[in-house]
C-alpha cells in the first residue's frame, strides 16, 4: 500500500500534492519567467528569489471576503469552479510520469482525457450563465464555442498517435516510443495538438473567454476569493496537464537515456513545454474571436483529417 | 462492482427524476448531465469502458454543452420558472405515470423469466471497433454521410445569412 | 502559399525567437526602495514653510498661496506679533487633496512656501494627510538662503523703522515743502 508503484496510496497522494504545488508554483515562474521576457524583474521580494510569493498570495486568496452575488445563481455558481477543479484533477488518474508512478493504467487512457476535457467545458459555462452578468455571459459563450471546437482538433490530432501505437492506453503509447519519438512520424499532429491544447485550456494567446482588456476576465468576472482562486489554480493544473500529454503523446513520456531517473526525464520535457507556454503568453497577441473560430474550423480540421488519413494510409500499406 | 452498480444506478433514477420536476431549466440540465454521467458510470461497471467514455463525451461532453449554449441565449428568466411551475399539476402526471407503470410491470416480468449472466462481458475499444467497420460498416458510413449531409447544410445556411 | 506560410507561421515563430532572447538582456527595472533615484533640485514634491536667515518665519499670511491653489488644499488664519510681524496662526495643507503643482510657491510674495524633492508620503489613515504647521515649518531657507522679506519690504516693525530697509529711499514728509 506505501510503495512506489501504480494505484498505491503514497503515489497517489504524492501525485495529488506535487500537481497542486507545482501549479501554485507555477504562478510565481510564470510571472518570473515574463518579466525576464518583457525586460522587467517580477516578484522577488518574498523570500528567496520571491519564491515565497506563491505562499503570500495564497494567505490572500483564502482569507478574502467569500462573495456571492445576490443576483447569483447560487447552485450552479458554487458548482462551477468544483467542476473544473476536479476534473483537471481526474485526468492526472491516467498520466503515466514513470513506469512505477501513475494512478491507474487504464485502456482508455486517451478518451479519458477527452471526456474529461469536454466536462471543464460546464464549468466555465455555470460559471458564466450564474454570474448573471453581461461580461460573464459573452465570456462563457466564447468558452463554450471554443472549447467545443476545438475538443474535435484535440480529438483528431491524437488519433494519429494512436493509429501508430494501436492503443488508447497512455502506457502502451509511451513504450511504443522506444524506438522514435512520435512527433518525428505525427509532427502535424503535434503542432494541432499544441495549439488545441492551448486552447482549450484557455492559456493566451487563446484566452478569449477571459480576455481581460475586453470583457474584464470573462465568465470570472463576478467571483472572488476561494472560488476564483479554484479557477485560477484550475488553469495552472491544466497548463501542467497539457504539457505533461504533449510529453506523454509525442516525446516519450518518461523514457530517455539511464543516467537520470525516468520521473526526471518527464519532469524535464514537461517543464520544456511549460516554459514554452509561458514563452507563447509573452510573445503572441491574442486573435479576434472570429479568427480563432476560422482557423479551428477551415484550417485545422483539415489539416488534422489529412493528417489522420496520411498516417493510416501509411500504416496499412506498411504493413 | 456490484455496489458502484447499484448506486450509479440510483443516481442516475433519482437526477432523472429531479430533471422532470425541477422547475429552474440550468438546474434541470445539470441534473441530466449528472444523469447522463451516471449511466456512464453504469457501462463502465458492466464492463464497457469504450461506451462510457464515448458517452461522457459525445453526450455529456458535446450535446448538452449545446443545450446549455441554447439556453444563454434564450435569457429565460423567472418568467419561465412560473410558467414550468404552473404546467407541473397533478392531472399532468397521471398518463406518463401509467404508461410507466406498464413499462416496469414489462420490465419486472421479463427479468423474473430470464437468467441472466451478472458476470459482465468485456466490451473494450478493439471489440468495438470490429463490430462497427465489420458487420455493420454500411450502417456505419450511412450515418456517416447523413453527418455530412447535415454539415453542408448547415455550411450553407451559414454561408447565406 | 509561401507568403500564407511567411505571414503566419514564420512570423509567429520569429516572434517568438526573438522574444525568447530578451532572456538575456537586462533589466530595466530600478529596484526603488534599495537604489534610491537621483531627485532633482527643482522637483516639486512635499511642501514645507521655510524661515528667513535671521530664523524667523517667513510666512506673512497673505493668503495668495491658499487663492492660487486651484484645489483649495491650503488653509490659514493670519495673526500678528506686538512688534508689527505678521504670521499664520494655523497653516494647514491637505495632502490629500495636493496636486503638487507648484501655484502655491510661484504666488508666494517671501519666499516662505516652497516645494522640495521629498515624494514619500503615504499615509495609512487619510486624516493624517493633513498637516498642520508645526509640520511644515522647518529651520532652514530652503532654496532661498539670503531672502529675508522685512529687511527688503516697507513693512514697519520693532527694531526697524520706515526707511530703514535696504535700498529704500527715506519716506518722503509730505508736509514739508522741500523738494
Amino acid at each position: 500500500m506505501f510503495v512506489l508503484e501504480v494505484g498505491s496510496v503514497l503515489t497517489i497522494g504524492l501525485i495529488l500534492a506535487v500537481v497542486i504545488v507545482v501549479a501554485a508554483m507555477l504562478i510565481w515562474v510564470e510571472r518570473r519567467l515574463l518579466s525576464f521576457w518583457q525586460e522587467r524583474l517580477g516578484p522577488n521580494r518574498v523570500g528567496w528569489f520571491g519564491l515565497l510569493q506563491v505562499v503570500a498570495d495564497m494567505i490572500k486568496i483564502f482569507t478574502k471576503e467569500d462573495w456571492i452575488p445576490p443576483f447569483a445563481d447560487r447552485f450552479s455558481f458554487v458548482i462551477a469552479p468544483a467542476i473544473i477543479m476536479s476534473v483537471v484533477l481526474l485526468s492526472f488518474a491516467v498520466i503515466p510520469f514513470a513506469p512505477n508512478i501513475g494512478v491507474v493504467d487504464s485502456n482508455v487512457g486517451v478518451l479519458f482525457i477527452l471526456a474529461m476535457a469536454s466536462l471543464g467545458a460546464y464549468s466555465v459555462m455555470l460559471g458564466g450563465l450564474s454570474s448573471d452578468n453581461k461580461y460573464a455571459l459573452l465570456g462563457s459563450l466564447r468558452a463554450a464555442a471554443q472549447m467545443v471546437s476545438y475538443e474535435v482538433f484535440m480529438g483528431i490530432s491524437l488519433l494519429g498517435v494512436v493509429a501508430l501505437s494501436g492503443s488508447f492506453n497512455l502506457r502502451v503509447i509511451v513504450e511504443a516510443q522506444a524506438d522514435g519519438w512520435y512527433v518525428i512520424p505525427q509532427f502535424a499532429g503535434f503542432v494541432i495538438f499544441l495549439i488545441a491544447g492551448i486552447a482549450e485550456s484557455h492559456r493566451l494567446p487563446f484566452d478569449i473567454p477571459e480576455a481581460e482588456q475586453e470583457i474584464c476576465s470573462g465568465y470570472h468576472t463576478e467571483y472572488s476569493g476561494m472560488k476564483f482562486g479554484m479557477f485560477f489554480v484550475a488553469e495552472y493544473i491544466g497548463l501542467v496537464l497539457v504539457s505533461s500529454l504533449i510529453t506523454v503523446l509525442f516525446f516519450g513520456g518518461w523514457l530517455g537515456p539511464s543516467f537520470l531517473p525516468p520521473i526526471i526525464w518527464f519532469a524535464i520535457k514537461s517543464s520544456m513545454f511549460i516554459a514554452f507556454f509561458i514563452l507563447l503568453r509573452a510573445a503572441i497577441p491574442r486573435p479576434r474571436y472570429d479568427q480563432l473560430m476560422n482557423y479551428g474550423w477551415l484550417f485545422l480540421l483539415p489539416v488534422s483529417l489529412l493528417n489522420l488519413l496520411v498516417t493510416g494510409a501509411i500504416i496499412l500499406s506498411t504493413q | 462492482m456490484m455496489i458502484l452498480f447499484y448506486l450509479a444506478a440510483a443516481i442516475a433514477v433519482i437526477s432523472t427524476v429531479a430533471v422532470i420536476v425541477q422547475t429552474n431549466i440550468v438546474h434541470a440540465l445539470i441534473y441530466l448531465i449528472l444523469s447522463l454521467l451516471a449511466v456512464a458510470v453504469i457501462f463502465y461497471v458492466l464492463g464497457a469502458p469504450f461506451a462510457a467514455l464515448l458517452e461522457a463525451i459525445v453526450y455529456a461532453g458535446a450535446i448538452m454543452v449545446l443545450f446549455l449554449f441554447v439556453i444563454m441565449m434564450l435569457n429565460l428568466g423567472q418568467h419561465s420558472r412560473e410558467e414550468e411551475r404552473s404546467w407541473m399539476t397533478m392531472k399532468v402526471w397521471i398518463a406518463p405515470s401509467i404508461m410507466a407503470a406498464v413499462l416496469l410491470a414489462q420490465l419486472v416480468n421479463v427479468l423474473s423469466q430470464y437468467e441472466h449472466e451478472l458476470a459482465p462481458v468485456r466490451v473494450g475499444v478493439p471489440e468495438v471497433s470490429a463490430l462497427l467497420f465489420g458487420p455493420y460498416v454500411l450502417a456505419v458510413e450511412l450515418a456517416s454521410i447523413l453527418l455530412l449531409a447535415g454539415l453542408v447544410a448547415a455550411y450553407h445556411l451559414a454561408k447565406t445569412k | 502559399m509561401y507568403t500564407l506560410i511567411k505571414d503566419t507561421l514564420l512570423s509567429q515563430v520569429r516572434t517568438l525567437w526573438m522574444v525568447f532572447l530578451k532572456i538575456f538582456t537586462k533589466a530595466d527595472t530600478v529596484e526603488y526602495p534599495d537604489v534610491q533615484p537621483y531627485m532633482f533640485p527643482r522637483w516639486r514634491g512635499r511642501i514645507i514653510l521655510s524661515r528667513d536667515p535671521d530664523g524667523e518665519e517667513r510666512c506673512v499670511a497673505c493668503n495668495l498661496c491658499a487663492v492660487a491653489c486651484p484645489v483649495d488644499c491650503i488653509a490659514l488664519q493670519k495673526a500678528e506679533t506686538e512688534d508689527g510681524r505678521w504670521y499664520p496662526e494655523f497653516f494647514r495643507i491637505n495632502f490629500s487633496r495636493c496636486i503638487m503643482c507648484g501655484f502655491c510657491e510661484e504666488a508666494c510674495p517671501t519666499n516662505a512656501i516652497q516645494l522640495t524633492p521629498d515624494f514619500e508620503m503615504a499615509e495609512y489613515a487619510r486624516q493624517d494627510m493633513v498637516w498642520e504647521k508645526e509640520d511644515l515649518l522647518i529651520d532652514g531657507t530652503g532654496k532661498y538662503h539670503d531672502y529675508n522679506y522685512y529687511r527688503v519690504a516697507g513693512k514697519q516693525i520693532a527694531g526697524k523703522d520706515k526707511g530703514e530697509a535696504l535700498n529704500e529711499a527715506p519716506p518722503v514728509d509730505v508736509r514739508s515743502l522741500l523738494p
